[in-house]
């Protein structure tokens, strides 16, 4: 059974992914709303934001990014929580195929689907006069950054979209994580906010993430918020994967 | 010695149930579902599973489909224990659900291929469209599910079952909120099953569908099997019935075909209505009787 584990989740997240291309709404809506706040904030707040030498686009589209990650992995929940009211998910849990691949082909499919949506959001920033100088391995390490952000939100996705009782209880989870980059370092400086809201926004993870990937667009060294952005991506991975295994095991026996 | 040893082995295989239940126990909290289910299906047969809703039917086909723990007793699919030796039975058998297990935003012939592709078969878009033409979903393979009728879901959830010709096939309630037609269809389905070896054990509301498809018939009952037997067995329960001549008023589904005429069911239909009639007539002569004492 452990030598089908590849196949088996090939195909299963073959059959996810016709899911998100034969509702590209599901995309669009993933990059719009990060679109509209990155709109309104270069545009309408940017002047009064102090962004010190660079550009407004420049200093948003991180937290941007982290935004369309914490809306794309919705779909996660959604899709998951689908599987398991139809009898799909059943129908795989009584067949003899290797059992995490019907976990991490939602988990796969969410990463593709939210690359899709973060190369969207970075087209149009491109095209608001986002300019960076990072090269190939800069760029690398945003990528991989990115992607691991998302692998460790998708895990977290996994468990109400397993445990919730109703579809909106499914997608509603994510609203705090979507809210989560403004209380950081994502738009404005956190030395502007007052003392209790300040030490939370310096200890939570988006800042050192969002920090860091300014610091690999900009060119600039990362310092050591890279291990600390590093060590919040998986630490709430590994957290998160354990819950969704054990919310998996006990919505199975 | 050595006679027998070989003798033994063989009349074991030939005996075998293909499903084999003792004892079987399962709480939510404290509601007891089963409270000591026993029964055995023979290899090939059509066993149906009678009960009101909540009865426990489909805890019983969750535990024999090992989607579900049992509190106690065994159960032993195709010779495998649930328990001991889930991969083997999820080998064995295949599930049809109460709700059609179909993938909505794929194609049927998506679904159909992507279950081959599940079992490891070789050339699954070969084995989905023949089960497209067996099931006479042919048309409709290349529309998404979204689009199909309860009776076309339903179709397409138990061709997606055959898949692998799996010993054992469960139909947890195969008919329940179907129009008359897509059950005549399904009932077709489950008689071809059974004929080409499949051991079937179905679960059903519909005492008129356990009549019509069942080898062998099992009222589970708060918790417990009070009768098992076949039909013959079970009518031999009540009082003989009495011969009177009574009118035969033709059925509500007597009237709906003969109107809605519908050609391509003439043939499901006619062949069902023989042993349909007989049993309306019996049943409606003992309840004549019934209805003067």
């Amino acid at each position: 059974m452990a030598t089908h584990i590849v196949g088996d989740t090939a195909v299963l997240t073959g059959r996810t992914m016709r899911h998100v291309t034969r509702s590209p709404d599901t995309i669009i809506t993933t990059a719009i709303m990060p679109v509209a706040i990155m709109l309104l904030f270069v545009y309408v707040f940017g002047g009064a934001i102090e962004s010190g030498s660079v550009s407004a686009v420049n200093y948003m589209l991180p937290g941007i990014l982290l935004i369309t990650i914490a809306s794309g992995i919705s779909y996660t929940a959604f899709r998951l929580f689908t599987d398991m009211q139809g009898g799909i998910f059943e129908r795989f849990q009584s067949m003899p195929i290797a059992r995490p691949g019907v976990l991490w082909a939602h988990v796969l499919t969410s990463l593709a689907a939210n690359t899709i949506s973060l190369t969207v959001v970075i087209g149009v920033a491109f095209a608001m006069g986002f300019r960076t100088s990072a090269g190939a391995p800069a760029w690398l390490a945003v990528v991989g950054l990115l992607l691991l952000f998302t692998l460790a939100l998708t895990w977290i996705a996994v468990i109400p979209g397993l445990t919730a009782k109703s579809i909106d209880g499914a997608s509603a989870f994510s609203y705090p994580l979507i809210f989560l980059p403004f209380i950081s370092s994502a738009f404005v400086p956190t030395r502007t906010m007052p003392g209790p809201v300040r030490a939370f926004a310096d200890n939570q993870p988006v800042t050192s993430i969002v920090d860091t990937i300014r610091a690999l667009f900009a060119q600039q060294p990362v310092g050591s918020g890279v291990w600390t952005a590093l060590a919040w991506c998986v630490g709430i991975l590994v957290a998160a994967y354990v819950c969704a295994n054990i919310a998996y095991r006990r919505r199975i026996s | 010695m050595l006679s027998g040893m070989s003798i033994l082995p063989v009349a074991d295989q030939a005996q075998a149930p293909a499903i084999q239940v003792r004892g079987l126990e399962k709480s939510y909290k404290d509601v007891h579902v089963l409270r000591g289910v026993d029964f055995e299906v023979t290899p090939g047969a059509i066993f149906a599973l009678l009960g009101s809703n909540g009865a426990g039917k489909t805890t019983v086909v969750r535990i024999l489909s090992t989607l579900l723990a049992a509190d106690a007793g065994t159960a032993r699919v195709n010779g495998f224990d649930v328990a001991a030796s889930p991969a083997d039975v999820r080998q064995s058998i295949s599930l049809t659900g109460q709700f059609a297990a179909v993938d909505e935003i794929l194609t049927g012939r998506e679904n159909l291929v992507l279950v081959a592709r599940l079992r490891h078969l070789a050339r699954p878009g070969a084995i989905a469209d023949s089960l497209l033409t067996r099931f006479a979903l042919t048309e409709a393979g290349g529309r998404r599910v979204a689009t199909y009728s309860g009776g076309m879901r339903r179709r397409l959830d138990i061709a997606m079952s055959l898949i692998g010709n799996p010993p054992v096939v469960f139909l947890d309630e195969p008919t329940t909120g179907l129009d008359p037609e897509a059950r005549i269809e399904v009932w077709q389905a489950v008689r071809e099953l059974a004929a080409s070896g499949t051991t079937v054990l179905l679960t059903t509301q519909y005492l008129d569908e356990a009549e019509q498809l069942a080898d062998r018939i099992a009222i589970l009952h708060q918790g417990r099997i009070i009768v098992n037997g076949t039909l013959a067995e079970l009518k031999a329960l009540l009082p003989p019935a009495k011969v009177e001549y009574v009118e035969r008023q033709p059925s509500l589904e007597d009237v709906f075909f003969a109107v809605v005429g519908d050609p391509t069911t003439s043939s499901a239909s006619s062949a069902s209505s023989s042993p349909n009639k007989s049993s309306t007539s019996s049943t409606s002569s003992t309840s004549s009787t019934s209805s003067k004492e």
